[in-house]
């Protein structure tokens, strides 16, 4: 029955997002990190999706899930802020803050959770149309 | 006598299974709204459906009735579940993305609902047949 398949594509994408928005939260939480001893502050992340094909009989190609391929480092140059007192501060006094852009990462927590309601919403459809689907014939 | 019974329900049955099909694409569509590089497929419910039912007893049931009988019945019975695949196409995107998705999010969820009604009312349907027949038993053992 090709409509379980659902379930395993709403599925997949549920959890792509859900790594994303994980991801989003612990950019967020590192937005004000300053560079540790090693001189490298905190860079950014971001997931990059995958189509994945889940189907095993007919059409392959009709049961795209989503998978998270990769994360990416933000490879841009920190925040740097003149604060000699700071203990982190370099020799010429500077500060490196992560480079984590608060308002892009705002953004994209409010895609990724669109996009997990929209496939929650797959998700009970789809159950909703197999439990009518079990009761064929019975009234 | 008995494909006479069935013929509707068999159409309805064969409905039922590219409804299902169609389902599952756009749901794969929902799902890969933000991948990068994905392109939206569907298919075209009517061409399909008549595919489908080509020269089997759904067919004839839609062409009229008495149309056929007793032809093509073999066909399914001999292949259960070998149903025809329908041929997917690409959507056209309204408005072109930088990472090549053409995932249309709001043509989606239009077709995912609209698709969603359709599916319940074939199920009426069919439970409309079924309840048919099962009156027509009904009464002939009562009298």
């Amino acid at each position: 029955m090709s409509m379980f398949r659902i379930f395993d594509v709403a599925g997949s994408a549920v959890s792509a997002q859900s790594q994303r928005l994980n991801v989003v939260a612990s950019n967020l939480a590192n937005a004000d990190t300053v560079a540790g001893p090693d001189g490298s502050a905190y860079k950014a992340r971001q997931v990059v999706f995958q189509t994945t094909l889940l189907g095993t009989t007919g059409h392959r190609e009709a049961t795209a899930g989503v998978r998270v391929s990769t994360i990416s480092e933000d490879n841009t140059p920190g925040r740097r802020v003149h604060d000699p007192k700071h203990p982190s501060a370099d020799a010429d006094g500077y500060v490196t803050y992560s480079n984590v852009n608060a308002v892009e990462e705002m953004v994209n927590m409010m895609s990724a959770s669109r996009s997990y309601q929209n496939n929650i919403e797959v998700m009970s459809t789809a159950r909703s149309l197999l439990l009518k689907t079990l009761q064929i014939g019975q009234n | 006598m008995i494909p006479r019974l069935t013929n509707a329900l068999e159409f309805q049955s064969q409905a039922l299974v590219l409804r299902a099909e169609r389902q599952r694409v756009i749901a794969g569509n929902i799902a890969n709204a933000d991948t990068p590089g994905f392109k939206a497929r569907d298919f075209d419910f009517a061409t399909a459906l008549r595919n489908a039912t080509a020269g089997s007893v759904g067919n004839n049931s839609a062409g009229g009735p008495g149309a056929g009988l007793g032809t093509g019945i073999a066909r399914d019975v001999m292949t259960p579940g070998g149903r025809s695949q329908p041929a997917l196409n690409y959507a056209q995107p309204q408005q072109t993305q930088l990472d090549n998705n053409t995932v249309d999010m709001d043509r989606e969820r239009g077709a995912f609902v609209d698709n969603a009604v359709k599916f319940e009312a074939t199920l009426r349907f069919i439970n409309g047949s079924v309840r048919t027949l099962q009156e027509a038993m009904k009464s002939a053992n009562q009298s």
